[in-house]
């Protein structure tokens, strides 16, 4: 049989233009991401000394420093972990080991997918009106971190769930017909093949909260404070709103631009920090999960 | 030879599907059975009886009695499941030791039912890995991951993971289909060792394992018991056409 010789050219010309556009469309992606950060840090770098990373900010937050900020953020990031981590683990782990199939895991795990969708400064509302008001805490950083880890929660449930579904069944299996009970077998042999994958949970949470403005608005976020916070039950500064004040209220927005590019390189860095830490941890994990 | 186990008039039902229909069948002490046919023929649901791994698929329904050492396995209370589960051991097909040491391994049925005592455990191990052929070839690394381990070693693992409880039957379904010639055939000299202490059933698509290492067979198709009867018998001269039919290679 003969074929066509022009099928082939087809077949080429057909293939380069897709790998090349997906290609194109995937290293701009990666470019944008560096042009972002070219930006504010050719910026931010400026004012980036000693004195602005520990230091109160003085004269209108035209100079000084951030430290109340980078403290409150990272205060405002443990809180919401410390409630988010157990709860969404625990959630995910009823939805995919415990639950049984039919209507009431599906609407359990749609209503999670909402939750996801749900915009930020509705959370920041509805941690005003249930933490600050009707349960009394006050704007504090008690509320923000709950109001936080309330945003945290779809995010660590979901991630646990796919992480639990990814183990093999036969692992649970093989625990069962050694007389090991369910929950046995999901402490011992379950969660630690998961853990790795649960900890993607963490840092993507992590990345997700450190960032969000409009939850702690009503909740926790401070414009300034002349001292840290000394209890829970304190107001905080924290970065992503300080980056908000000092760009657009106060008397002297230009004057603090500086400060606000800074403020933003600061945050950006934190970020990354905390996601190669977890990443680290994450592969020192799934080491020890094959060690172990 | 008494009867260790056995199944009168079970039928099993995933939802619609009926995946066992009426089978009858006497499994005598210290003897190794192998259970054959095409996939899908209900061979692998019929050694999950024994154990009640069958209980974890949603929508199953069961009928007849399964009965071991006499007693009624499917009447007795759901709190004595685990205790079910520890006298009959199972190794499964593909090699799936727990992430965790070889130690460990071996060691976690013990833990699992609340054995603390670390000498007993410690010689409990060794012995178990004896018995699977395996302490030469590991007693250097026992604090190693079970995942640095060959496929063949794994299995093995596996077995000695069973043996370690102390179970007196043990259930393979497909226990070599992932291995080697080699390893294979440590797999089937292993389970011969083993026959004169426990009950074995073994699941199987090779006919020559089935051959090689069963004293009885058992031909499942379509959810019936066609044939059950001795090796020798069946794969010389079976009584029924379709069991000569599968053991010639003729279909499935």
């Amino acid at each position: 049989m003969e074929f066509p010789e022009s099928n082939e050219k087809r077949k080429k010309l057909g293939q380069a233009i897709m790998f090349g556009l997906s290609r194109g469309i995937s290293y701009g992606i990666v470019a944008l991401l560096f042009l972002i950060l070219f930006f504010i840090v050719k910026q931010g770098i400026g004012v980036i000394s000693w004195e602005f990373l520990t230091a109160m900010p003085t004269d209108g937050m035209t100079k000084g420093g951030i430290w109340p900020a980078i403290v409150g953020t990272v205060y405002l990031v443990l809180g919401s972990m410390l409630f988010a981590f157990p709860v969404g683990v625990m959630a995910g782990i009823y939805v995919n080991e415990y639950a049984v199939a039919g209507p009431v895991k599906r609407f359990v795990k749609m209503m999670t997918n909402n939750l996801a969708g749900v915009p930020s400064i509705i959370f920041g509302l509805f941690g005003m009106a249930l933490f600050v008001n009707q349960m009394g805490f006050g704007a504090s950083i008690l509320a923000g971190s709950l109001t936080l880890g309330l945003l945290a929660l779809p995010i660590v449930i979901r991630t646990t769930e796919e992480a639990l579904k990814s183990v093999d069944d036969t692992f649970r299996q093989a625990s069962y017909a050694l007389g090991g009970s369910k929950l046995y077998t999901i402490r011992k042999v379950v969660l630690p093949i998961a853990l790795p994958n649960i900890l993607t949970g963490l840092i993507l949470a992590v990345g997700r909260v450190s960032g969000e403005t409009a939850p702690i608005l009503f909740t926790v976020a401070a414009y300034f404070l002349p001292k840290l916070p000394s209890s829970i039950m304190d107001q905080a500064m924290a970065l992503p709103y300080h980056l908000y004040v000092i760009s657009t209220s106060g008397t002297q927005i230009e004057a603090s631009r500086p400060m606000a590019y800074g403020t933003a390189l600061v945050l950006v860095v934190i970020v990354l920090i905390v996601n190669i830490a977890a990443a680290l941890l994450r592969n020192y994990f799934g080491k020890k999960v094959k060690m172990n | 030879m008494a009867n260790k186990l056995e199944t009168i008039d079970v039928n099993l039902h995933y939802g619609d599907f009926h995946a066992l229909k009426g089978i009858s069948l006497a499994i005598p002490d210290h003897s190794v059975t192998a259970l054959i046919g095409p996939s899908g023929c209900g061979k692998s649901t019929y050694l999950r009886l024994f154990n009640r791994m069958n209980d974890l698929i949603p929508n199953t329904k069961i009928t007849g009695q399964v009965l071991m050492d006499g007693e009624d396995i499917y009447k007795i209370k759901s709190s004595k499941i685990d205790h079910l589960r520890r006298t009959v051991g199972m190794v499964f097909q593909k090699p799936n030791p727990f992430p965790k040491s070889i130690f460990e391994n071996v060691a976690y049925g013990l833990r699992v039912n609340g054995i603390s005592d670390n000498s007993f455990i410690e010689n409990q191990v060794e012995k178990t890995l004896r018995q699977a052929v395996l302490w030469e070839e590991v007693k250097d690394k026992l604090k190693k991951s079970a995942f640095e381990l060959s496929g063949g070693q794994q299995q093995r693992l596996c077995i000695a993971r069973a043996l370690a409880i102390e179970p007196t039957v043990i259930l393979m379904d497909e226990p070599a289909s992932a291995l080697d010639p080699i390893s294979t055939g440590k797999i089937e000299d292993l389970i011969f060792e083993l026959k004169n202490q426990y009950t074995i059933i073994i699941v199987t698509h090779n006919m020559q394992q089935a051959g090689r290492v069963s004293d009885y067979t058992g031909f499942f198709y379509l959810g019936n018991l066609i044939e059950f009867d001795k090796t020798k018998k069946i794969f010389t001269s079976p009584s029924k056409r379709e069991t000569e039919n599968y053991i010639t290679g003729r279909f499935g």
